[in-house]
């Protein structure tokens, strides 16, 4: 059995009174991908932010169970929430690339993180928009502006980004919802290069592209999870017939 | 009802009627075996165009659906069996037809005495009810009488395993009436072929209703 990378126990989250998410048991594998699905309001997203700590920037937030990160429980006190977020990338559903140019936009992280050496940024910068697929699109303008890019070339750039700070994890959420088919094609086979070195977990709305990219599926509906199993069975013979309804359009 | 429940729907009524038709020629077949009618025989033979154009119909209407719906779950298990369904019914109405042909082309009827032995009659009644029995089950999306289905199966494999000794026997007896004798081994191996469509058929409706596959597997009606 693949290393588990994330994973919830009995994990809940309340937004003030709200019991966003109830009881969570989940575990994702190394170099998987692993797709939420499920109704808007479902919690699915809250879940993917437990995971680089991104619910800590919304007042009123509490939760109870364990989520853990290579083994290492996200809410520990004692846990720098910067080291975690240099594990796990995130993608967001709007390509939001820094109004700097193409370069520097994939160099920020190391920047931050006081990375110094020219030439392992260059490199460095050079690699992760090869992983992202957009090097040969980019190579002879990497100090224009990125907000010169095409839609679909923009959220290419912010996985380089990402990618740029050697994480073990992606989190994408939503990341073609804002795309053409094109680009979303561009993504898609993306992912599918990115985890034979990454661990993804990818929010999409998409039942398709659920069904195209990822290894396991995960189904959640009011803040439950509600059925957790491979892609194709998901796909193919759901257990529970809330699943069966999501997934063949019968819901509500 | 949603866009693709209804298309679903419509899907389902076709082959239900495609269904019945088959199953009206295999009752003719009986009675054109039993009465020796030629005019029946035709009448078969003419209907049979009928089912071949309901293939082509639900064939192109799967199609669709697997390109516009993209189905998944119980629909695409659905569709994928009525695709198979839709080929054995087919299948099982050309074996009619092949049967209305052989009573068209036999100038002298089957003797009562040959026609008693090899029970050819209830052979095919037997054909019929495991037909209309999957019919019921595919109607009500219910397996309670595909037991049934699949026992009936192995007698009709039985009566057949025999049938050479008793047309050996019939020839010997009646060495005049070889050609007629030997129209009668091509019948029942037909009605054989009939049940083996119809356990087919059963098997696709079990991987509809509960996603598993009985193809190849021994003592099906004990796995359902």
């Amino acid at each position: 059995m693949a290393k588990v990378k994330l994973e919830t126990e009995n994990f809940n989250l309340f937004y003030g009174d709200f019991h966003a998410l109830k009881n969570i048991n989940l575990k994702a594998y190394e170099n998987t991908v692993t797709a939420f699905i499920g109704p808007s309001g479902c919690g699915k997203s809250t879940l993917l932010r437990v995971f680089n700590r991104m619910n800590d920037l919304i007042d009123d937030v509490r939760t109870e169970g364990l989520a853990y990160v290579d083994g290492i429980e996200v809410n520990n006190k004692d846990l720098q929430v910067d080291e975690l977020r240099k594990k796990v990338g995130m993608v967001f559903q709007k390509p939001n690339p820094f109004p700097k140019s193409i370069f520097e936009n994939v160099a920020f992280g190391l920047r931050v993180n006081g990375v110094k050496d020219k030439e392992l940024i260059r490199y460095t910068v050079e690699n992760s928009l090869r992983q992202a697929a957009l090097w040969d699109e980019v190579k002879d303008k990497l100090h224009k502006q990125a907000t010169e890019l095409s839609g679909g070339q923009q959220q290419r750039l912010c996985i380089a980004r990402a990618l740029a700070i050697s994480p073990s994890i992606i989190l994408m959420d939503e990341p073609a919802s804002a795309l053409d088919p094109i680009s979303t094609g561009k993504i898609e086979d993306l992912i599918y290069e990115l985890k034979n070195h990454f661990t993804i977990v990818i929010v999409t709305h998409n039942m398709q592209q659920a069904a195209r990219v990822s290894n396991y599926t995960a189904f959640f509906y009011l803040g439950e999870l509600i059925e957790w199993d491979e892609t194709k069975t998901i796909f193919t013979n759901p257990k529970d017939f809330r699943t069966q309804n999501y997934v063949t359009g019968r819901f509500g | 009802m949603t866009h693709i429940e209804n298309e679903i729907k419509q899907l389902k009524d076709s082959v239900i009627e495609m269904w019945n038709l088959v199953l009206s020629q295999l009752h003719r077949a009986k009675e054109c075996i039993e009465e020796n009618d030629e005019n029946l025989a035709n009448e078969i033979i003419i209907n049979e165009k009928k089912i071949d154009a309901y293939e082509l119909k639900i064939n192109m209407d799967c199609e669709n659906i697997l390109a516009l719906f993209n189905p998944v779950a119980n629909d695409l298990r659905f569709i994928l069996s009525v695709i198979r369904i839709n080929a054995d019914l087919e299948r099982i109405g050309d074996y009619a037809r092949s049967i209305a042909k052989i009573i068209r082309e036999e100038k002298k009827s089957f003797s009562k005495e040959s026609l008693e032995k090899t029970n050819i009659s209830g052979m095919l009644s037997v054909a019929i009810n495991m037909l209309s029995n999957t019919l019921t089950s595919f109607e009500n999306e219910n397996k309670n009488t595909l037991q049934f289905v699949f026992k009936s199966d192995s007698a009709l494999d039985k009566i057949n395993k025999h049938a050479n000794e008793i047309i050996t026997e019939l020839i010997k007896k009646y060495p005049d009436q070889i050609p007629n004798h030997l129209n009668l081994l091509s019948i029942i191996r037909r009605i054989e072929r009939m049940g083996d469509q119809t356990k087919a058929i059963a098997e696709e409706i079990v991987f509809y209703l509960e996603a598993k596959v009985l193809r190849h597997q021994k003592k099906k009606d004990k796995l359902i």
